[in-house]
């Protein structure tokens, strides 16, 4: 198979795969290891939380990724203001030494639609403070625009909300981003199967992220793998440039020497 | 001295540094971060930076998540 991709790039940071997957709701650490070798991801997402006191050193997620193949990128989810995303952000940095940081500013705790300006102010203090910024945010293409002001290194529009597995809801919004920002967009959140990925690559984003249309598939590995695909193929049907639709059909055959009987229209003889 | 640490009040003896309270709590160094009343007191800070009284302390580390 030959796939042509010159990869994509978020600050210094460089990738081949574009799929980026989440380590949450997997039924076990182990099938999320195998989801991860399957999809091909080459970065995968962690959220942080406070230690059990009753337990502090216990085993940690951290001790099932392996940090020479896969890019951590820590995320703010949970924090429903600028101040709480600012500060767990500076905390992701410290314990796991990377300055990329998932930004997600949550609005609303049904929809977990992100809080525009929370994330735009929050997004400021953290370019600011030397973070390479990958703002969640919905499929706005202002709000995009003013993320991409702000200094951020990509913009993360959602597809659909967080887990909910509708696929892309409204893919002209989602082109209108990718025709006025210059930065790496990442549809983020709401993928639920394969050809949602495929859609969502075929409108030109540079890659995709998700978590629960992987981890909550009946088989999440040979999801993983199914969405590595669908990725892979929606990115070159992209690049490929599909053919126009239209209203009437439009013979593949030659329409010229044709067999003609002596009994047109005749069925039967 | 009482600290609130990740929101539960607990009762610790004076003069001890963040490093001190982190191996008094058995916390591991790597893939943790502590903020002392919301800002965070880096690794290598730790043993020079005291805890007061009445300290809110948050120590993390990664969790699954997407």
């Amino acid at each position: 198979m030959t796939v042509r991709d010159e990869g994509w790039q978020i600050g210094s940071h460089r990738f081949i795969s574009r799929l980026i997957v989440g380590t949450g709701k997997y039924p076990s650490l182990e099938v999320m290891r195998a989801a991860h070798a399957a999809s091909g991801a080459e970065m995968v997402t962690v959220a942080i939380r406070r230690i059990h006191l009753d337990d502090p050193s216990g085993k940690t997620l951290l001790d099932h990724i392996d940090r020479s193949r896969y890019t951590i990128l820590p995320n703010t989810a949970g924090c429903f203001s600028a101040k709480d995303a600012i500060l767990t952000a500076q905390l992701a940095r410290e314990a796991l030494q990377t300055d990329l940081i998932k930004l997600e500013v949550i609005g609303d705790p049904d929809t977990l639609y992100p809080d525009g300006p929370q994330t735009i102010a929050a997004a400021e203090a953290l370019v600011k403070d030397g973070f390479t910024v990958l703002p969640y945010i919905g499929d706005d293409p202002i709000m995009c625009k003013r993320l991409a002001e702000a200094g951020c290194a990509a913009v993360m529009p959602l597809a659909a909300p967080i887990g909910s597995g509708l696929g892309v809801c409204n893919p002209y919004s989602i082109r209108i981003i990718r025709e006025q920002i210059s930065l790496p967009v990442i549809v983020d959140a709401g993928v639920g199967t394969a050809s949602d990925a495929a859609l969502a690559m075929e409108l030109g984003v540079d890659a995709l992220l998700m978590n629960t249309g992987i981890a909550a598939a009946r088989d999440p590995v040979l999801m993983a793998q199914a969405m590595r695909h669908a990725v892979l193929g929606g990115r070159q049907a992209y690049l490929a440039g599909r053919m126009e639709k239209r209203l009437y059909a439009s013979a593949s055959s030659p329409m010229q020497d044709l067999i003609v009987t002596n009994a047109p229209n005749a069925t039967s003889v | 001295m009482r600290l609130t640490v990740n929101g539960e009040e607990r009762e610790f003896d004076e003069g001890l540094t963040v490093a001190g309270l982190l191996a008094l709590m058995k916390v591991p160094k790597r893939g943790t971060a502590v903020a002392r009343n919301d800002r965070v007191v880096q690794h290598s800070e730790q043993a020079g930076v005291f805890v007061k009284a009445g300290d809110r302390i948050e120590i993390i580390r990664a969790v699954a998540g997407g």
